[in-house]
């Protein structure tokens, strides 16, 4: 029975190599499983590897993916495929067939991280890890804590018959002429972590984004907080680089929204709550207003915002924002807002506006039969399928790695089960 | 032994360019006559690899130092069969990526990084891996929504289960509800009490013994081996598990220490769970005269959200008391409801509940504080409501008021009912007067604590979870929810943090799945998070032992006990591997086969110290390897340079530091010492909890022995650092390294 576990049960499938995926697969693998973590980007770690710090610790995420990425290098039953994607999936829970195209890196194994074919790369792309607000080489690293350690080469922008990155590598490394692999396996179950994305916040017409420069979103604020980010680690006005003097926060942009998103997204308070600590270390002289209609900071995470809500210079204004101007001169914004506990529409301005746009779930790609629910998540109901993570509901890291260590359980259940069976 | 070590040094990545590959081979052929060593260009490709194979396979090598990229770095290719030992010396992220290329200094780091990972190797041993009869059977204590839960989570994978309830019926504090606040599409409807279904499914589970009315008599040994006695009524028995979920769930928060809203004032106030009974039991009507209840006032944050009660948000009420509102006006649409909030907390999905309620024409929502509730003339109650959004004092009648009262975790505060407990001792054995005094008055303070024990393990310290925040033992992690610090247990459900039911049975799968890699862990031997995997463990060599207790005190995780004399009684199982255990002792007892002492020791004693007048200063740099080396090979990746003059040996917790290094480094000659952990503190990032911590403690006395020795205190420093600091980093080594040479030559220099 023992046995049945470790290596006669089937291996599980996780879709989705972000902070819910990569947990599902150590845990399982710990456990005994055989698993399969096939994740769509170059690299794991997901979006939480892109934020400068956790709340409510204020800890820096990479401490945590430094011990989980060294569980994976010390566990010989998770395969890791990136730059994967599902293609098909037959058969029934239990004994599933899957399809795995695995777009080519061009970087093999044997990459040492030198650095040399980005030396020698001659063209440049926008670095999709800063929303494109600064450049990498054709030839990249991701971010310096890239994992699986090794460069990619992004060949849509290769100028025709460059080999330049081939040449300089002293490894053998890389490959221009690699192509998409298909691998199959059979799998017990399928656990479907495939994230979130930050709601498009350019719909929002009304807030400005996308038309006034210093109007930014709350994840982009994220990568200008990170000290491997665009700016390193400073907050700066996309439209002079200056440092802002006055910042204003717009809770729910797009959520708890009928013409939106209808949900809410659950960490978009605790997350400007920690953005306002970034501010303030950074320049403690600064004023941050939060524009709220409530502060969601559920459970232990009252503790952080009445930490938070003791510095002077955070206001916290119960309103919802109506609309943002902009002075065309200085790029200043002006925020309009429905002040209910003033119980009138106020104007004011300030340098900087942090949309806390929300989250929707990533299901691109997925399984057609999938349940979901009216806003896209993932529902339970379909045997084999196990959702884990934010695909299922908005929640904070703290909550999506509780949900894929119980998603890594019912996993394991079914391979378990096709243990015994087959 | 007998060893056969062979060295390979790497020449790629400018490794070849930087340094003298054919010094460093003769500092191993020379120095440590080393039976083989090689240079490739490029080791960790295939024919690189090769070669290192074929002396494995055919040359009788046994141990290997890799000299090449940091051991963070292609750990696949370097790792050969197992029960090999290797070393890794990292030539690339901090030497050549990070120094003047073929320096001096540059090239004397390098050589002294060799020299150090020989002589580490050559006093490791092979592993020898923990092998008792593991128990895969799993305990989960409480029966409520989480327990029950857990039990048929982890009896579906196929595992034991005994599940324990104090009560005489399973369910909890949901059975008595007959509704539950929607958590399925379209999150509007209210759902039937799913845990009569699973009190039946339990219940005749083949997997799952359950016991009701039982409480734990103690709980002994370790993970895989743990002895549960048990007792209900009868006889005591034992139970052999091998991890245990606590689920023990939450009580709601005393509401008699409500009387500012109102409690006991009128029959007519009553508690959330008060109102579910009258629910149940019939038409709404006032206690007080048993007329219908024609409005009804929901204060929310009845105790929660206040320092003066329950610090936290109890992260259940608000659906709560949106489904009571819906099911007053389920039965009489008519009845006014209103809720007096600060913040409505529908995360999620959730929020579509909070639309639909609050959308029916008798819901009436105001974000206020209750200043006063009192009788009206015998017509029902008046509530006096701050208003915050209008700064207007509001009344508002209602016949009947609910206080959403808060939860509070059913757990024991183990760490007060330890000190209770050594207090105790103390007033029993009442060897002084002043001692005996000291002892009563923490036993008086401490006394509400008694009887409160759930798990009572025999623990050295203490009986149960130790709690973390605002009184639940939950993690301190983000990134780990069920890291805990007794390996083995568990906390699951509204134990651990505050949680609604939905979010309890989530838990519950995590909980039981941390709990059966603990015992599948187990049985391979292994260390779980965050050594996961890891073979190795300490060993005690006890003829020397002073009894000093010093580390089983320390050991963040409780796994060594003591018998009478205050010998340690070590339990493997329940190790973490840490070391902290081994930097405690002041006698050197306590070994890894790849991680003592004396290796470390060895490793200072091969750091080549020039001469005062060569001026070239030397420091030590002890680092935490889970967050400071990391951070130093991201600088090196960066390639910026910091003073060549420091040497790195990398700990696996700044806790497993042993003060002797120091007086070693010191009395060698060395100039200076930097020590590297993580934060610590409230929002502590070690990880394994208290090590960087205790390491700083240790320090304040070597700080006492240098000035002793009349050497300044400046020589030594100890940072707490974030991984994230790498940018900071080679500006603090140089800053350190100018302090050094303005202190001057270490006068112990030549001794």
């Amino acid at each position: 029975m023992a046995d049945a576990r470790s290596s006669n049960g089937k291996s599980i499938l996780v879709i989705g190599g972000g902070v819910a995926g990569l947990t599902t697969a150590i845990e399982a693998a710990e456990a005994g499983c055989q698993v399969i973590l096939v994740e769509k980007s170059p690299f794991l770690g997901g979006r939480a590897v892109s934020f400068s710090l956790y709340f409510p610790k204020l800890c820096p995420p990479t401490c945590g993916f430094e011990i989980n990425f060294r569980r994976i290098k010390n566990n010989p039953r998770i395969t890791v495929l990136t730059q994967a994607e599902l293609t098909s999936l037959t058969g029934a829970a239990g004994d599933y067939e899957a399809t795995v195209k695995v777009a080519p890196r061009f970087v093999s194994e044997a990459c040492t991280l030198c650095g040399d074919c980005a030396k020698a790369c001659p063209v440049e792309r926008p670095d999709d890890f800063n929303f494109g607000e600064s450049k990498t080489k054709a030839a990249y690293l991701p971010h310096n804590m890239t994992y699986p350690a090794a460069y990619v080469i992004d060949r849509s922008v290769c100028p025709a018959g460059c080999k330049a990155c081939v040449e300089a590598c002293p490894y053998g490394a890389i490959d221009l002429n690699q192509g998409a692999q298909q691998k199959t396996f059979h799998v017990a179950a399928v656990v479907v972590a495939t994230g979130w994305a930050p709601y498009d916040a350019s719909k929002i017409s009304n807030l400005g984004f996308g038309r006034f420069p210093n109007v930014v979103t709350n994840v982009m604020l994220e990568r200008m907080a990170a000290v491997n980010g665009p700016t390193g680690g400073k907050i700066l006005r996309p439209s002079d680089g200056k440092e802002p003097a006055s910042i204003a926060f717009v809770q729910c942009a797009g959520s708890r929204d009928e013409n939106h998103l209808p949900y809410c997204s659950s960490v978009c308070c605790s997350a400007s709550l920690k953005h306002s600590t970034y501010i303030r270390s950074l320049y403690p002289d600064a004023q941050v207003t939060i524009f709220y209609i409530d502060v969601r900071t559920p459970g232990l995470l009252e503790d952080f915002r009445a930490k938070v809500a003791t510095n002077g210079h955070l206001k916290l204004v119960k309103g919802k924002v109506g609309k943002i101007g902009e002075d065309p001169q200085t790029h200043d914004l002006w925020v309009t807002v429905e002040d209910v506990l003033a119980g009138r529409k106020t104007t004011q301005r300030f340098s900087l506006v942090v949309l806390a746009t929300g989250m929707v779930p990533q299901t691109e790609g997925l399984p057609q039969g999938l349940p979901r629910d009216e806003f896209g998540f993932v529902t339970d109901g379909a045997p084999g399928f196990i959702g884990a993570g934010c695909v299922k509901r908005p929640e904070d890291v703290a909550s999506s790695v509780r949900d894929a260590t119980g998603a890594a359980l019912k996993a394991l259940q079914s391979a378990v089960r096709s243990a015994h069976h087959g | 032994m007998g060893k056969k070590l062979g060295v390979y040094i790497c020449g790629g990545c400018s490794i070849g360019e930087s340094l003298d590959v054919a010094r460093l081979m003769s500092v191993a052929q020379k120095e440590y006559q080393t039976p083989v060593c090689r240079t490739h260009p490029f080791l960790c490709g295939d024919e690189g690899l090769a070669i290192i194979r074929k002396d494995l396979a055919e040359n009788g090598v046994d141990s290997v130092v890799i000299a090449a990229c940091s051991p963070r770095m292609k750990s696949a290719a370097f790792n050969f069969n197992s029960g090999m030992i290797v070393e890794r010396v990292n030539l690339r992220e901090h030497v050549a990526w990070c120094h003047k290329e073929r320096d001096e200094d540059t090239q004397m780091l390098a050589e002294d990084y060799l020299r150090m990972g020989i002589s580490k190797a050559q006093k490791m041993e092979a592993l020898e891996p923990l092998a008792e009869g593991i128990s895969k059977a799993l305990l989960v204590v409480g029966g409520g929504i989480t327990g029950i839960t857990a039990a048929l989570e982890a009896a579906e994978a196929d595992y034991d289960v005994v599940l324990v309830e104090k009560e005489p019926r399973l369910g909890g504090s949901l059975a008595g509800l007959q509704k539950l606040a929607p958590t399925h599409s379209p999150y509007t409807e209210l759902e039937d009490n799913l845990v009569f279904a699973k009190i039946q499914e339990v219940s005749r589970h083949p997997k799952v013994k359950v016991f009701t009315s039982t409480r734990i008599v103690k709980t002994e040994g370790q993970p895989g081996i743990f002895d549960v006695t048990l007792q209900n009524g009868g006889a005591p028995f034992v139970q052999r598990v091998g991890a245990i979920v606590l689920a023990t769930g939450a009580k709601p928060y005393d509401a008699s220490k409500l009387a500012h809203l109102g409690y006991g004032a009128s029959p007519d106030v009553v508690t959330g769970e008060q109102f579910e009974a009258m629910a149940a039991a019939g038409p709404l009507t006032r206690p007080s005269d048993g007329k219908p209840a024609r409005s009804v006032l929901f204060v929310q944050c009845a105790g929660s959200r206040d320092p003066n009660h329950l610090p936290y948000c109890s992260a259940f009420c608000c659906m709560a008391t949106l489904k009571q509102v819906d099911l007053v006006h389920q039965r009489s649409p008519e009845t006014k409801t209103y809720i007096i909030y600060r913040d409505i907390i529908t995360t999620g999905q959730y929020e579509r509940y909070y639309a639909k309620v609050q959308n029916h024409p008798a819901t009436f929502l105001l974000k206020g504080e209750v200043t006063g509730v009192r009788n009206h003339n015998g017509s029902g109650l008046q509530v006096e409501v701050k208003d915050t959004l209008l700064g207007e004092a509001v009344r508002i009648p209602a016949d009947l008021v609910v206080l959403a009262t808060g939860l509070v975790p059913n757990a024991a505060d183990n760490d007060a009912l330890r000190i209770l407990r050594d207090a105790q001792a103390t007033v029993r054995k009442n060897e002084s007067a002043t001692q005996r005094a000291e002892a009563e008055k923490t036993v008086a303070k401490l006394q509400c604590h008694a009887g409160t024990e759930i798990l009572n393990l025999t623990y050295r310290q203490g009986s149960d979870l130790p709690v973390l925040q605002d009184g639940f033992p939950n993690s301190n992690f983000v990134c780990f929810p069920y890291e805990t610090l007794r390996t083995g247990i568990y906390a699951a459900g509204a134990v651990r943090a505050p949680m609604d039911y939905a979010r309890a049975q989530e838990d519950a799968a995590g909980a039981a799945m941390k709990a059966i890699q603990c015992v599948e862990m187990a049985t391979r031997g292994q260390a779980v998070h965050p050594r996961a995997g890891d073979l190795s463990y300490p060993s005690f060599f006890l003829q020397r032992c002073t009894q000093c207790k010093r580390c089983t005190e320390e050991c963040p995780f409780g796994s060594l006990d003591e018998d009478e004399k205050g010998t340690p009684k070590f339990n493997p199982y329940r190790c973490r591997r840490c070391g902290v255990c081994m930097g405690a002792c002041p006698e050197r007892i306590i070994s890894f086969k790849n991680y003592s002492v004396d290796m470390i020791a060895g490793m200072i004693k091969a750091i080549q110290v020039p001469e005062e007048d060569e001026g070239k200063p030397r420091a030590l740099l002890f680092m935490c390897e889970n967050d400071a080396y990391p951070a130093l090979d991201l600088a090196g990746m960066n390639h910026v340079t910091y003073d060549p003059n420091v040497r790195v040996i990398p700990l696996r917790c700044l806790g497993s530091l042993n003060i002797v290094w120091i007086a070693d480094a010191l009395s060698r000659g060395i100039d200076g010492v930097m020590l590297m952990g993580c934060k610590y503190g409230e929002d502590y990032q070690c990880h394994f909890a208290k090590g960087s911590e205790i390491a700083n403690r240790r320090l304040e006395n070597v700080k006492e022995t240098l000035q002793r020795l009349q050497l300044e205190p400046e020589r030594i420093e100890v940072w707490q650092f974030s991984i994230d600091e790498y940018g900071k980093l080679p500006q603090m080594i140089d800053k350190f390294m100018n302090r050094v040479r303005e202190l001057g030559p270490n006068p112990y220099k030549g001794f």
